[in-house]
């Protein structure tokens, strides 16, 4: 994939769902100077109906459960729904506890895990790449109407 | 809006960026703040419930994950509150090796805070270049334990890793780069006119006030009261180094306990953590990292300890307490934690009373929550909603605007 196949900017909404706060500094992590997401278009937006990525953190508690699927129900089609971390992929050390909902994929449909505890930020990039492969799939799809 | 109308804005519990989810609720007439509180619960993940049902060296792992950012401070205070139970002696290289950890990890937090902060004051090309040097002190961790973020380097009875000779240099390197890149952080952040307006006499929090609501950490610091775990109730090897509670007046002569005081103070701890780190390198004992280094043994020990332990560790943020009792058991038999952000969360009511609507991000940013925050506001009586964006466009707004009037003041 050449650099002329990037034709659009993703846009990003981060939702933490109850994480530790490792998988979200790796985030931001990844948007400054050192990983500079931003060079390839991904941009933090405020609101999910600005979104084409939802990226979510965490194993869900209880009291977030209603906000993460408000928040994915607002954003616009086509949507991709990107973990990062293990404990949203899989409940992770917070496996057994009495207060979680997830992990994720049991909520809402997820398109892409990025795995580790925290993933580097190399790796949350490379989750975006993919999302941002299987979007533009997604769009070409709907344009043929198949 | 009808100004002379009260309502109540609920901010949260989501954010774009950064921390934690919180709700807060401010009570409002026109662009003043009348009143504030707020709600937690949304990151509870019952660890405390869980860590009662794995043995102790796995719990070390759980503790970790309490929080990203303090995931030194959280396992030190565990295996110091077993160590406590089960009295066992962490050998004298072990504690130096927790000393320079925990300050490694004090250095990356207070970096990531001054980035925030600049952030929500609309500053965003300093938070990227804090950010950038604060990639500095994480390589030195990766290079030092394994990993960026999580280390697990910690252990009941000592550490698991070693320095070796060989690190040091890497040590050294990056202890030369931070004093550089430290005085320009103060050229930055303390003389800039536009910063200073923006956050003198911001969120003050009296001194009374701070003993008052047991505010911990560089908050109480930031408002006089001198208090540091490190000082009081030193562990690992503070109390060979000498650490004195740092206050803004060492660098002002005066203490107002605004926003621009805890900037100051978590500054000014940068550079106590550089030199902490530096007495450590130099004094490093030699001898054995670990009081137990077969770990089936040593689960065996503690099985057979019955007895209670407490540690207070000085965290980024301030104290963090754990308590645990053990009872002739693989398990525990209670654990709890005291977080220092759930001490000096209430310190944000007394700061937000009369506060310009548009100071909301900076004020409870400036107390460095442990938590997310603020991503949409619902106006609760009239049930718009506004984007959480919208109050920090607010903030940044009141930024630019200083901005103008400076340069205005600078024509004439
Ligand atoms: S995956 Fe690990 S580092 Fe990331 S939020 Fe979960 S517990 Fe924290």
């Amino acid at each position: 994939m050449g650099l002329d196949a990037l034709k659009r900017s993703l846009w990003v909404f981060h939702i933490n769902t109850g994480s530790c706060n490792g998988c979200d500094i790796e985030i931001i992590a990844a948007l400054t100077p050192r990983y500079d997401a931003e060079r390839f278009g991904v941009k933090l937006v405020g609101s999910p109906r600005h979104a084409d990525v939802l990226l979510v953190t965490g194993p869900v508690t209880r009291k977030m459960k209603e906000r993460l699927i408000r928040a994915y129900e607002q954003m616009p089609e086509p949507k991709i729904v990107v973990v990062v971390g293990n404990c949203g992929s899989t409940g992770g050390v917070f496996y057994e506890s009495y207060n979680l909902e997830g992990p994720i994929d049991k909520i809402i449909p997820v398109d892409i895990y990025v795995p580790g505890c925290p993933p580097r930020p190399e790796a949350i990039i490379h989750g975006l790449a993919k999302a941002w492969e299987k979007l533009e799939g997604m769009k070409k799809c709907k344009q043929q109407n198949l | 809006m009808n100004k002379s109308k009260k309502c109540s804005i609920s901010i949260g519990p989501i954010h774009p960026a950064l921390k934690e989810p919180i709700q807060i609720e401010v009570l409002v007439e026109g662009e003043r703040v009348k009143d504030a509180s707020f709600s937690l619960g949304h990151v509870h993940r019952g660890i405390e419930w869980m860590g009662l049902r794995r043995n102790p060296i796995q719990i070390i792992y759980l503790a970790e994950r309490v929080c990203g950012i303090c995931n030194i401070s959280h396992p030190l205070a565990f295996c110091i509150a077993v160590e406590n139970a089960a009295n066992i002696r962490v050998p004298e290289r072990a504690e130096y090796l927790r000393t320079i950890y925990a300050e490694l990890e004090r250095i990356h937090s207070h970096l990531l805070f001054l980035g925030v902060a600049a952030h929500e004051l609309g500053f965003d090309s300093i938070l990227h270049y804090i950010w950038l040097i604060r990639e500095k002190v994480l390589d030195v961790i990766e290079y030092l334990t394994g990993n960026r973020i999580t280390k697990a380097v910690l252990m009941i009875g000592g550490v698991r890793r070693d320095i070796s000779k060989k690190q040091i240099p890497k040590i050294k390197e990056m202890l030369a780069y931070y004093k550089k890149a430290y005085e320009k952080l103060c050229e930055i952040l303390l003389d800039d006119p536009t910063i200073k307006l923006r956050t003198r006499d911001i969120g003050v929090l009296s001194k009374e006030e701070a003993l008052k609501l047991c505010a911990v950490g560089p908050t109480a610091r930031a408002s006089g009261v001198k208090k540091d775990t490190r000082q009081d109730f030193p562990y690992a090897a503070y109390a060979d180094l000498d650490v004195e509670a740092i206050t803004p007046d060492v660098l002002l002569g005066e203490i107002r306990g605004d926003v621009f005081d805890r900037i100051i103070v978590r500054l000014l701890e940068i550079k106590q953590s550089l030199e902490l780190i530096e007495k450590c390198i130099k004094e490093l004992p030699e001898g054995p990292t670990l009081y137990e280094p077969v770990l089936q043994k040593l689960l065996v020990d503690l099985k057979k300890v019955d007895n209670e332990g407490i540690a207070l560790v000085e965290a980024p943020r301030g104290e963090l307490i754990h308590y645990l009792r053990m009872q002739n058991s693989e398990t525990l038999f209670a654990w709890k934690i005291r977080a220092p952000t759930y001490a000096n969360m209430h310190t944000i009511v007394p700061m937000l009373k009369d506060s310009e609507l548009a100071d909301v991000p900076i004020i409870v940013a400036s107390i460095d929550p442990c938590l997310s925050c603020a991503n949409r506001a619902v106006l609760a009586d009239k049930e718009a909603i506004i984007a959480q964006e919208k109050i920090h466009e607010l903030c940044v707004k009141k930024t630019l605007k200083i901005k103008e009037r400076l340069k205005r003041w600078e024509h004439v």
